[in-house]
């Protein structure tokens, strides 16, 4: 009960000092809707708010949850409040979950925001909700662990965001999302394989057209063994440098 | 050592090492359950390295360690609710105000929102900061922080309190008030780990000091035990009108077995192994046209112990203790 108490404060704390703060509400709602406006215009012919989605979805999870978490951590880390959680009763397993749960449900979050102003201009009649669900979570969730993984390697603020594009843009056009995988250049699509976007835009694609690439299972087997791979590095990164 | 059965926390045989370099060699101490325990040393001999490791902020590189009769070596977290550490820095959150920052450090330790509700306002109204407990943290005096940040380390009434430099950079009147506080919190039963470079203040405080330099554990005893090493030193200070530089060396060929050290024209400091008769001292001053204004007997402190069995320069520590 101890540590369950400890996760909701953190989570609670967390919420509150950066996620549901105005200038990341506001961005949480702008970001989504830029990315939508931004491909209709760049469009000459009529766009099917469906085909885009997806990408905007995953673009908006990507960037929720990446920048505010390894900024968070790493000015918690700066200004040596985070030693004060390392020094809690708790487990750094669930300590750490604790952290990046805020950014999860912020990621989620922001991901409906071009689903509520998409169900205005098109039919989501045919969108398969319960994988958009899961597809959401598993999307939020392994790019709140890469976030984590990027607080962790990083000392100051400014590396953890200039390190997060390093990660997130080649991300963004290698994952499938704007152009498909098969279309890149040969030495690039293997690369395209060993991101966790890849298989989160997939299911995302699935889920809203069903046109997905890889069977549904594959795409989850492969989200969840990012998500175990990104958290267990962070742990033991986290152990060996700040229980050095 | 005594039964590590009975100690608060026993360390065997610490080491920490940081790649080649050893900040902790093989440091071996027993705290007493209710003592105050002071740990002192020049910055950069190793005390935040092992508050770090007994508190679980860093694994020793060998050595064991023992909290209130649990082996807790490699598995420190077992032992992490009896502790309430507070750190060399105020780590609280800046954005919460004071009584969200109490509650949100009860609820690490699992305290529930009605018991910790209530622990905040106590320690609020005990450490007297009541009146700014809506402030935000980052709004506090650094008096105010650190009074903040020792009651965020014992809000989950801990049975053993690290504290690592508590005092400094504050200023005297808040110094004054946190050694206050921290003696009836140890007078209410909790064991005081206590880090600190100002000599004074473990003078103050401590029933047991340990000296630390480079690393290494050179002497623990108690306070008394410490000071009667130097007892049989004895210091009078004189001070005159004037003169009294011109007249060191006639001094000296007076009192050929005294120690005579200037510490002005008008003052002068006068070492001995026995107790010194002032009178023919004074005579001849006098005799020289000096007049003699003030005699004073300094009595040996924890500073000349220390200076004594480190073999540390006193300037050393004084300069660090005015850097801080």
């Amino acid at each position: 009960m101890t540590g369950w108490i400890a996760y909701y404060s953190i989570l609670r704390k967390d919420m509150r000092s950066y996620y549901l703060k105005p200038p990341n509400i506001s961005w949480g709602l702008i970001f989504p809707l830029a990315w939508t406006l931004m491909f209709f215009v760049r469009s000459e012919t009529d766009v099917d708010v469906r085909t885009l989605l997806p990408g905007v979805m995953a673009l908006s999870i990507l960037f929720g949850t990446t920048s505010m978490l390894a900024v968070t951590v790493t000015f918690e880390k700066r200004g040596r409040s985070f030693e004060r959680l390392l020094l809690a009763p708790i487990s750094l397993e669930l300590l750490m979950w604790a952290k990046t749960s805020g950014a999860v449900f912020f990621g989620a979050v922001n991901a409906f925001v071009p689903v509520v102003l998409a169900a205005f201009l098109a039919d989501l009649s045919g969108v398969i909700w319960w994988q958009l669900v899961l597809a959401v979570i598993l999307v939020a969730v392994s790019s709140a662990f890469l976030g984590l993984l990027i607080a962790v390697c990083v000392k100051e603020v400014f590396e953890a965001q200039t390190f997060s594009n390093f990660f997130r843009f080649p991300m963004v056009f290698l994952c499938g999302l704007f152009f498909p995988i098969d279309q890149l250049p040969g030495l690039l699509q293997p690369l395209a394989y060993l991101l966790p976007l890849t298989y989160g835009a997939d299911l995302l694609h699935e889920a809203v057209q069903s046109s997905g690439r890889f069977p549904v299972a594959v795409n989850l087997a492969a989200l969840v063994t990012f998500c175990v791979l990104l958290f267990w590095v962070s742990l033991h990164r986290i152990r060996q440098s700040w229980i050095g | 050592m005594g039964d590590t059965m009975d100690a608060a926390i026993a360390a065997k045989r610490l080491t920490k090492y940081f790649h080649d370099v050893c900040a902790v060699d093989e440091v071996s101490f027993e705290v007493r359950d209710g003592e105050v325990f002071g740990f002192l040393g020049p910055n950069g001999a190793g005390k935040t390295t092992t508050i770090n490791i007994l508190t679980g902020l860093a694994r020793p590189t060998s050595g064991s360690l023992c909290i209130l009769g649990q082996e807790v070596t490699g598995n420190i977290k077992r032992a992490q609710h009896w502790m309430g550490i507070v750190p060399d820095e105020s780590n609280l959150y800046p954005e919460l105000d004071g009584r969200e920052n109490l509650c949100f450090c009860a609820s690490l330790y699992g305290m529930r929102w009605r018991e910790r509700e209530a622990r905040a306002r106590e320690l609020l109204e005990q450490f007297g900061l009541t009146a700014v407990a809506r402030r935000h943290f980052g709004a506090y005096s650094k008096g105010m922080k650190r009074k903040l940040t020792i009651a965020a380390g014992i809000i989950h009434r801990p049975r053993i309190l690290f504290l690592d430099e508590p005092t400094t950079g504050i200023d005297v009147a808040s110094a004054r008030e946190i050694r206050r506080l921290l003696a009836e919190l140890n007078q209410a039963g909790t064991t005081i780990f206590l880090t600190t470079h100002y000599i004074e203040e473990a003078e103050r405080l401590c029933h047991r000091i340990a000296f630390l330099v480079d690393g290494r554990l050179v002497r623990v005893d108690t306070l008394g035990n410490l000071v009667r090493a130097v007892q049989d030193k004895h210091t009078v200070e004189l001070s005159a009108s004037g003169g009294l530089g011109e007249m060191r060396s006639l001094l000296r060929d007076a009192f050929p077995n005294e120690h005579f050290e200037e510490i002005s024209d008008t003052r002068v400091l006068v070492r001995t192994d026995h107790p010194l008769p002032l009178a023919p001292l004074i005579r001849l001053l006098e005799q020289h046209g000096i007049q003699v204004t003030e005699a004073r007997v300094i009595r040996p402190s924890l500073e000349d112990v220390f200076v004594q069995i480190t073999g540390l320069e006193l300037a050393r520590m004084k300069n660090e203790s005015s850097r801080s």
